[in-house]
């Protein structure tokens, strides 16, 4: 079996798998990293946002072959060491709003919020209403309201 | 009347200082012999009342009294006898397994809340945990119609009182002093002299060597410093981290991904696999077998699972609705309207008539359990409401006795109404048990959508007489595809059938109908029915049942009521609301929401009420419908439409439990009633709904959810509290219909309004499993 290298979480990791299976399921099944969740594995309902190289990116609709031994894989788990912390700022903003309820959306949420807020900043804004509006990620249990918040909330402390 | 039934006016409940009031009453509860100090409470409120603890069934209320739902939910519980308890362990910690199912509602964190406050211990040094299966606690393991709280608050109370209490007598007893004269806080028993004791080192001293009952009061509202005061949910951390532990996250030995290739039509069978062989020798897949409605593949990873769907030939056998689709369940739903009993009148008519499509309760945790099938013995792993009925009829299936059958109830990634239903576990064991070994099955999401509960297609006929400033009568013919109730609720009323007060020969469903709909104005001659179509979908209730159809109707009816006679609409209901709960939130909305500012034409503002679970909420919502909202551009595939600009929820709930909980299931309802009205349903064609992924049935997304939404808490009505899951679904749903009516200027009648243009390319039938993109890494940012 084809075997795959890439640093996952600020460590390097070498998984056996098969070229086609999507990097979630690598991530789930083979190496137990269940932060990201499976929500549709269609690129659509967006639980499995991770980062890739600081990216938003959704590994269910990306093959392992795809990464390369030097691209970085970030996953919520990873998030607070990004910044050298127990939690990231956009990780405690959801904290002080109380955003989650039943919570399987929410590290998809985070770490599209994260990318969301640096992409306005690279663009030469802050982040806004028009651009919260453009994140695909469903809550099935409807915390939009608190999660535009936090949004805004985590974005002045990162 | 009925409407009393939903929402009382006075404080019926008691209050904290008068006698009677849950302040002054003892409780009972039991020291039960263990190692460190362990109180049990009866699972039912009546049970904790030494003046009715041995009556076998509570005083029942009287129809005019207060019964709805979530009563009929506590008095079935009542005549049992299973114990709940609080332990207190020697690190100072106190634990609790709740027997119900946590879904995020907030459960867990209020049941800490009531611990927390009855024992004077910080609320992080509570622990709730979720029970398994336990037969003895009957139809009390239900979780359903928002009744957690209600049912749980003085039960649990009453334990953490009786463990402070015995805490205290304990150190007094170690001291040599009065018990009168110690004080409790943080966890720590403080003495004369400034003398300290903490729970943890007093626990062992204060165990019981024999099982011995006891009372203690509770405390009275008035000085609660946890309860009724915002807290954060107690699992946030592990959320935001990504360590919560969901069914699918859950590692069990050899567990290994199982998915399955199902049929084009609901319900369908197979005929033959015709490639078993060359599927089983694919990378990574270990199993293949045919089971009832599909065929199992079990392999390393999901993905392969998903590659193996792809690969599969099988024959199919016909379903149980092939020939059904919209057109023909509305047709079959008309015919079997019940007709009215008032003509119309001399007087004037109003006849209106509303469709509501088929709607998904699918949560966005795929549907998923797992299971451990021995000849002799099966674990399940599975995110469940009601586990014992799932334990009774797994057991059934799979030939095994109940007790060699543990089931084991994990987090849910939200419910909706779909975790009611053990389906996904009941096919996990059956798929275990085939291939005789562990399995981790995942339906996936298009299954989710296809072959999943749904929320029926139901018709909503209203007929309303006037005159003279007068309503006379007000009739609705709800008639629905039949709802499975099939999942505890329908044996808990079973049991409990001949003390309601609905009386008559009614069926769970029209039972349940009764219990949770009532018209809340003064407008004469009323009647509410319910009937039922039984057809074989996969139905099952979902968040709030009947109530965002048959209350969206109502006060659409309203609106045009209050226009005939030439009435503003929020006048109009003031003028006709016989419920005073439901008129303080409407004049709370009306004042605070800037009811009838001058608004754009195009845009309008809404008014919706609705009463249950002896909770009462206005919904003011603002809608804005002009051509350059509902035209906007959105990236990629998406539904934009009309868009709520604010929205404003009003609620009474009794007593606030936890009011930032409250908010975001207010919050929460709202989203779901924008969807539910304008852009989510299911459209069944050929014995199958179409939609099959996010991007086809439409919940709410960012982009069409409020900029401002913002909720208001009346003060507490009440010493107890009332539901508040579902509370906010119907009002708003009522809300956004009656502002698009005024935005647009003509009422709508078939829902969501967007429902009679297919709005994507469906994904096709085969495989069942659509294969995952590729091209992620192009769409990064
Ligand atoms: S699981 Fe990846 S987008 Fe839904
Ligand atoms: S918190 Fe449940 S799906 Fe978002």
């Amino acid at each position: 079996m084809p075997s795959h290298t890439f640093k996952l979480n600020g460590k390097q990791v070498t998984v056996e798998a098969e070229n086609n299976v999507r990097l979630l399921w690598v991530l789930r099944d083979l190496l137990g990293v269940t932060g990201p969740k499976y929500g549709c594995a269609l690129d659509v309902c967006k639980a499995c946002t991770s980062h890739i190289n600081g990216k938003a990116f959704n590994p269910c609709s990306v093959q392992v072959s795809d990464i390369k031994p030097t691209d970085e894989i970030t996953t919520i788990e990873g998030l607070p060491a990004t910044v050298g912390k127990d939690l990231h700022p956009m990780q405690e903003a959801w904290l002080d709003y109380d955003v989650a309820q039943c919570g399987y959306c929410q590290p998809g949420q985070i770490m599209a919020a994260v990318a969301k807020v640096k992409q306005a900043r690279a663009a030469g804004h802050e982040v806004s209403d028009a651009d919260v509006d453009e994140l695909r990620n469903i809550c099935r249990c409807g915390t939009y309201t608190r999660i535009r918040e936090a949004i805004k909330a985590g974005a002045r402390k990162m | 009347m009925a409407e009393l039934r939903r929402s009382p006016n006075g404080p019926a409940d008691g209050s904290a200082d008068k006698p009677g009031g849950l302040g002054r009453r003892r409780f009972l509860g039991y020291l039960v012999a263990a190692p460190t100090l362990a109180v049990a409470v009866s699972w039912a409120a009546e049970a904790t009342d030494p003046q009715r603890a041995y009556a076998s069934v509570p005083t029942l209320p009287q129809p005019e009294e207060l019964f709805d739902l979530g009563d009929l939910q506590n008095l079935a519980a009542a005549p049992t006898s299973g114990l709940i308890s609080v332990q207190v362990n020697t690190d100072g910690t106190a634990s609790f397994a709740v027997p119900r199912a946590e879904v995020g509602q907030g459960m867990t964190t209020a049941i800490a809340m009531m611990v927390a406050e009855e024992m004077d211990l910080p609320l992080e040094k509570v622990s709730v945990t979720l029970a398994d299966a336990r037969p003895e606690l009957m139809m009390n393991q239900l979780t359903g119609g928002s009744n957690s709280m209600r049912s749980m608050y003085v039960p649990v109370r009453t334990a953490a009182a009786i463990a402070r209490q015995r805490l205290v007598e304990t150190a007094a007893a170690q001291w040599g002093v009065a018990a009168s004269g110690l004080s409790t806080r943080n966890g720590v028993v403080t003495g004369p002299g400034g003398r300290t004791a903490s729970y943890g080192s007093l626990t062992t001293a204060a165990a019981s060597r024999q099982t011995t009952a006891v009372s203690a009061t509770l405390k009275s509202p008035s000085t609660f410093t946890i309860l009724g005061k915002p807290q954060n949910r107690i699992d946030a951390h592990d959320i935001v981290t990504g360590r919560k532990k969901f069914g699918m996250d859950l590692q069990v030995p050899n567990a290994k991904p199982t998915m399955v290739a199902r049929p084009p039509t609901i319900n369908g069978t197979v005929v033959s696999v015709n490639n078993a062989a060359a599927v089983r020798a694919m990378p990574g897949i270990t199993d293949v077998v045919a089971i009832t409605h599909g065929v199992a593949v079990r392999g390393d990873t999901f993905g392969q699972c998903i590659d193996a769907i792809q690969a599969l030939d099988v024959t199919w056998g016909p379903g149980t609705v092939d020939r059904e689709s919209d057109d023909t369940v509305k047709a079959k739903l008309r015919a079997a309207q019940v007709p009215m009993t008032v003509p119309p009148l001399l007087s004037k008519t109003i006849d209106a008539e509303f469709t509501f499509a088929f709607a998904s309760n699918s949560p966005l945790e795929p549907d998923n359990a797992i299971a451990d099938v021995r000849p002799d013995r099966a674990e399940i792993w599975a995110s469940l409401k009601v586990p014992i009925v799932a334990q009774e009829q797994i057991a059934a299936r799979l030939g095994l006795p109940v007790s060699a059958v543990k089931v084991h109830v994990v987090e849910g990634g939200g419910s909706f109404g779909r975790h009611l239903f053990h389906d996904v576990a009941a096919e996990a064991a059956e798929i275990s048990q085939k291939m005789g070994k562990p399995v981790k099955l995942s339906w996936s999401r298009t299954d989710n959508f296809r072959q999943g509960r749904t929320h029926p297609m139901s018709i909503s006929r209203v007929r309303v007489n006037y005159a003279l400033g007068n309503v006379l009568s007000y009739e609705q013919r709800h008639t629905s595809v039949q709802t499975d109730f099939g999942h505890g609720l329908g044996e808990m009323i079973t049991a409990t059938a001949a003390h309601l007060p609905v009386g008559g020969n009614l069926s769970f469903a029209e039972t349940i109908f009764e219990l949770t709909q009532s018209s809340p104005y003064n407008f004469g001659v009323t009647t509410q029915v319910l009937n039922e179509v039984p057809l074989k979908f996969n139905t099952g209730s979902m968040r709030n049942i009947y109530s965002p159809n048959v209350v969206c109707a109502q006060e659409l009816v309203v609106d045009q009521l209050a226009a005939k006679m030439g009435k503003d609409p929020v006048r109009f209901r003031r003028e006709f609301l016989r419920d005073q709960r439901l008129l303080a939130v409407l004049n709370k909305a009306a004042e605070a929401g800037n009811w009838g500012k001058p608004m754009p034409a195009g845009t309008a503002q809404g008014i919706g009420l609705h009463s249950e679970y002896r909770g009462a909420v206005a919904v003011l919502a603002e809608i804005d419908c002009r051509p350059q909202t509902v035209n906007r551009p959105i990236r990629g595939e998406g539904v934009t439409g009309p868009r709520v600009t604010r929205a404003l929820v009003v609620v009474d709930a009794g007593f606030a439990i936890n009011p930032r909980g409250l908010e975001a299931q207010m919050i929460g309802g709202v989203q779901d009633a924008i969807a539910l009205v304008l852009t989510s349903s299911l459209h069944v064609r050929n014995g199958i709904p179409l939609e099959g992924s996010w991007d086809n049935y439409f919940y709410t997304r960012q982009w069409n959810s409020p900029l401002d939404l913002r909720v208001i808490i009346m003060p507490n009505t009440s010493d107890t509290p009332s539901g508040a899951g579902e509370l906010a679904v119907a009002p708003a749903v009522a809300a956004i219909a009656c502002a698009y009516a005024r935005a647009t200027g003509a009422m709508p009648t078939s829902f969501p309004i967007n429902h009679g243009t297919l709005g994507f390319e469906p994904l096709p039938l085969e495989p069942s499993t659509p294969q995952s993109p590729t091209d992620g890494l192009d769409h990064t940012f």
